[in-house]
């Protein structure tokens, strides 16, 4: 007789049942109540309360919607995006250069670390007012602060990164007679990629927080700016529709690194569930 | 290891010189000292040559830092924003590590928060500055909420993937020995996640001092950022470092604080690695 | 056609760099012909593996000199090259890419590189696995990645440091009998470092005993059993075993 399938086993126990359903079958079900819940309730108090003070999700939609049909919305935008790319371009250049040579070579890093350790400790956002009176309000000041906030991720990842390649790897690019500099881009950099791009992924909340203060502060353009400046004029509901971009800019910017880094650094992910 | 005879022979037949030729990478610690050393020096003889409304140098720095000390106002600005950051800070852990606790155990409660955690985590919360301040006034009040939220989500969500990493066999030996809900709580997720909630803490510390910055530079009436943009404007850069450097020290105080606090709580966390 | 003569290592502590920590070679000399088959048999801290590196050139010897051909070499060359034992694959590349390594080193143009890897791989039976990555098959096809690698660049010397000490039992067998294949068909010399002596018989022309601290050849055990040795049983024959025991005695002593 041959042998019953898993089907038939289960048919002939009698164990094909209905599963009891459960409300954790429908996670989203769960969230979207919840969101739902919530800004209805916020609708209904936010409607009550001084609108100084507290707006309510309708109002937020329809400042939306207004700021969006004069433009002012994208303009701005574009403007922080402009900003916030350049100055991640700058820090993703310089950190992983500074930590590809600190992580080589030891001397460097012994020349390099004590300056960029104490720069590190400081809170990054004291150095405003000081970069202010440096560099003016203009686009300068803004890319060197995100510069400042993104820099430092970037840069002790991959330092580590490189440290942490394996010694037996550039052994091997040495026996195979490969150059320094092959050495370099062909064995060092890939094998710390996968460190190098979870800095990267680190720096670009820290990215959009600096590019938050640098506009906060210097307040001419920006999102940053229209914050401060619907602030100062008791517009709460523009206020939020800001905030809210901030919140899509932060989760778009998140996932965007995070699908990156898996791209990416493929090999590490596969090596690592394997063992 | 010692060496034994026949190598003791070997070593005096070779005659190698025991004296290595020079090498940089044998003296880092004395090349760390010469780079500071270098920068503080050519700090204090080009400094004084740059106008003292850009640039300070250490010296000038030194006197004014016993000028602010004198004066007193240093200490109580110092004292007045360390009072709202123990405040928030603490408000903070004891919320995230609950709310962490709660949503990495039921599933309830993780699909009913987590929209907002995710949101609100991906949301620069330097961008709720001109909000609260809004909503709670130039005060105390306003401040100590944005040390809060800043302080806040790293710990609510090392917690909550703390608890999710406790593996299930670690729950189910509670279980196999008895254990009731509660005692599994406090007796395995709790220590079991503790490493990654000190993770969380040692973020959030970090954190919630740059928003208490961020927030007394916005407002700029009391604290530490007040006296910053205060020194800024009167292009007083001598007394400018003063708080700047206060913080650098502040911060690297409170991380290596949490780390040894670390250590303490999770010992078995560091062998466990090692091994 | 290789010279060792009177070599010697050692290494100093890493914290004291002025303190002796191992004396790793103390006066080492020996030669190789062409196309022998060399084993380098010792127990752990004999420095077996400090000479091969020495003799690949990734470490420099603090007395003595290697001549290849009558030429003193001290750094890395075109006429010797190594297999490691940990396989020193690159994990980002796939098994073709890791193989074209050494060529596109060499400058190798693209096409010809791939065409002469292909040729190598399929030597060693990978055909049909070039677009794997290294995690994905098993220890035994890795260290055969590495040793198409090594062979791609056809060196005069193939150094091999306990090639198949990351294998299993089976594999390992398998893998021996295939290299003496290999080599049969080629003119390369091979030094292979092992620790176990079945390994070191059934492979060599020449087994190199050595002893540690200091580290130093103890004696050179001809190997004089028929060649091919993959057809028939080798490890039954009488001399097989006389050679183990007398080198196990070596050992020992």
């Amino acid at each position: 007789m041959a042998t019953p399938t898993d089907e038939q086993i289960i048919d002939e126990l009698g164990l094909r049942r209905e599963r009891a359903r459960s409300i954790y079958d429908h996670p989203n079900l769960i969230r979207a109540a919840s969101v739902l819940c919530f800004l209805a309730l916020w609708e209904v108090y936010g409607r009550r309360s001084d609108p100084l003070l507290l707006t309510y999700p309708t109002a937020v939609f329809w400042a939306a919607i207004q700021l969006i049909r004069t433009g002012e919305l994208l303009r701005q935008a574009a403007v922080s995006l402009a900003t916030l790319g350049v100055g991640f371009g700058v820090s993703i250049a310089l950190g992983v250069g500074l930590g590809l040579l600190t992580g080589r070579s030891r001397v460097a890093e012994a020349v390099l670390d004590p300056h960029l350790n104490a720069l590190y400790a400081t809170p990054q956002v004291a150095l405003t007012p000081l970069l202010m009176m440096w560099l003016g309000l203009g686009f300068a000041v803004k890319v060197v602060i995100i510069f400042l906030f993104a820099f430092f991720p970037i840069l002790i990842n991959t330092t580590s990164g490189v440290k942490n390649v394996s010694a037996s790897l550039v052994e091997v690019g040495h026996a195979y007679l490969a150059s320094e500099r092959q050495i370099l881009f062909k064995v060092v950099f890939p094998a710390a990629l996968p460190f190098i791009m979870a800095g990267i992924r680190l720096a670009v909340g820290r990215a959009l927080v600096g590019m938050v203060v640098a506009e906060l502060f210097t307040a001419i353009t920006g999102l940053g700016a229209m914050l401060t400046l619907y602030g100062n004029l008791f517009e709460t509901a523009k206020m939020f529709v800001v905030i809210v971009v901030f919140g899509l800019l932060g989760v778009g910017l998140i996932r965007a690194t995070q699908a990156l880094e898996t791209r990416m650094a493929r090999w590490k992910e596969t090596e690592r569930a394997n063992r | 290891m010692a060496l034994n005879a026949l190598e003791q022979q070997a070593l005096t037949d070779l005659d190698l010189s025991r004296a290595r030729p020079f090498r940089l990478a044998d003296r880092l610690g004395a090349v760390r000292v010469l780079s500071v050393g270098l920068l503080i020096l050519a700090w204090e003889i080009f400094g004084r040559d740059v106008n003292p409304l850009f640039l300070s140098y250490p010296s000038a720095i030194a006197r004014a830092t016993m000028q602010l000390l004198t004066a007193g106002e240093f200490q109580r600005q110092a004292l007045g924003s360390l009072q709202v950051y123990a405040i928030g800070l603490s408000a903070a852990l004891l919320l995230g590590i609950a709310l962490g606790l709660l949503m990495g155990r039921y599933r309830l409660a993780e699909y009913i928060l987590d929209p907002y955690v995710y949101a609100l985590d991906a949301t620069p919360r330097v961008a709720l500055i001109p909000l609260l301040l809004l909503w709670f006034g130039l005060g105390p009040m306003s401040k100590i909420a944005i040390v809060f939220l800043s302080g806040l989500f790293p710990v609510l969500m090392n917690t909550f993937s703390g608890v999710r990493t406790v593996s299930a066999s670690l729950v189910e030996v509670g279980r196999a020995y008895g254990a009731g809900e509660r005692n599994i709580f406090a007796k395995i997720i709790l220590p079991a996640s503790l490493p990654f909630i000190m993770a969380g803490i040692r973020l959030a510390v970090g954190r919630a001092l740059i928003g208490i910055i961020t927030a007394e530079m916005f407002a700029a009436v009391t604290g530490l950022g007040a006296l910053l943009i205060r020194y800024s404007s009167a292009l007083a850069t001598d007394k400018f470092f003063v708080p700047v450097i206060f913080l650098a020290v502040l911060g690297v105080i409170l991380s290596h604080a949490v780390e040894l606090w670390e250590k303490r709580l999770a010992p078995w966390k560091e062998t466990e690695r090692a091994l | 056609m290789l010279e060792v003569r009177q070599l010697s290592k050692v290494f100093f502590e890493q914290n004291d760099p002025s303190k002796p920590g191992l004396v790793a070679l103390y006066d080492v000399s020996f030669s190789v012909r062409k196309n022998e088959f060399v084993c380098l048999l010792g127990p752990s801290g004999c420095g077996k593996t400090t000479l091969i590196r020495v003799i690949a050139g990734l470490i420099q010897a603090d007395r003595g000199e290697i001549r290849v051909d009558g030429k003193p070499v001290t750094a890395p060359g075109r006429d010797r090259c190594m297999v490691f034992q940990q396989f020193g694959l690159l994990p980002w590349r796939t098994v073709l890419g890791n193989v074209e390594f050494g060529l596109e080193i060499d400058g190798i143009p693209r096409e010809q590189r791939r065409e002469i890897s292909r040729r190598y791989l399929e030597l060693v039976g990978l055909h049909g696995f070039e677009n794997y990555y290294p995690h994905q098959i098993s220890g035994g096809m890795q260290q055969r990645v590495g040793i198409a690698r090594a062979l791609s660049k056809e060196p005069d010397i193939l150094l091999m440091d306990e090639p198949f000490g990351a294998v299993d039992a089976q594999t390992r067998e398998q893998l021996q009998e295939e290299l003496l294949k290999i080599w049969s068909k080629t003119d390369t010399t091979v030094i292979f470092v092992t620790h176990s002596i079945d390994e070191s018989v059934y492979l060599s022309d020449r087994v190199i005993v050595m002893q540690s601290r200091p580290g130093r050849i103890k004696e050179e055990v001809r190997v004089e059993l028929p060649r091919p040795r993959w057809e028939g049983d080798v490890k039954a024959d009488p001399r097989f075993a006389e050679l183990r025991a007398r080198i196990r005695e070596s050992l020992r002593g």
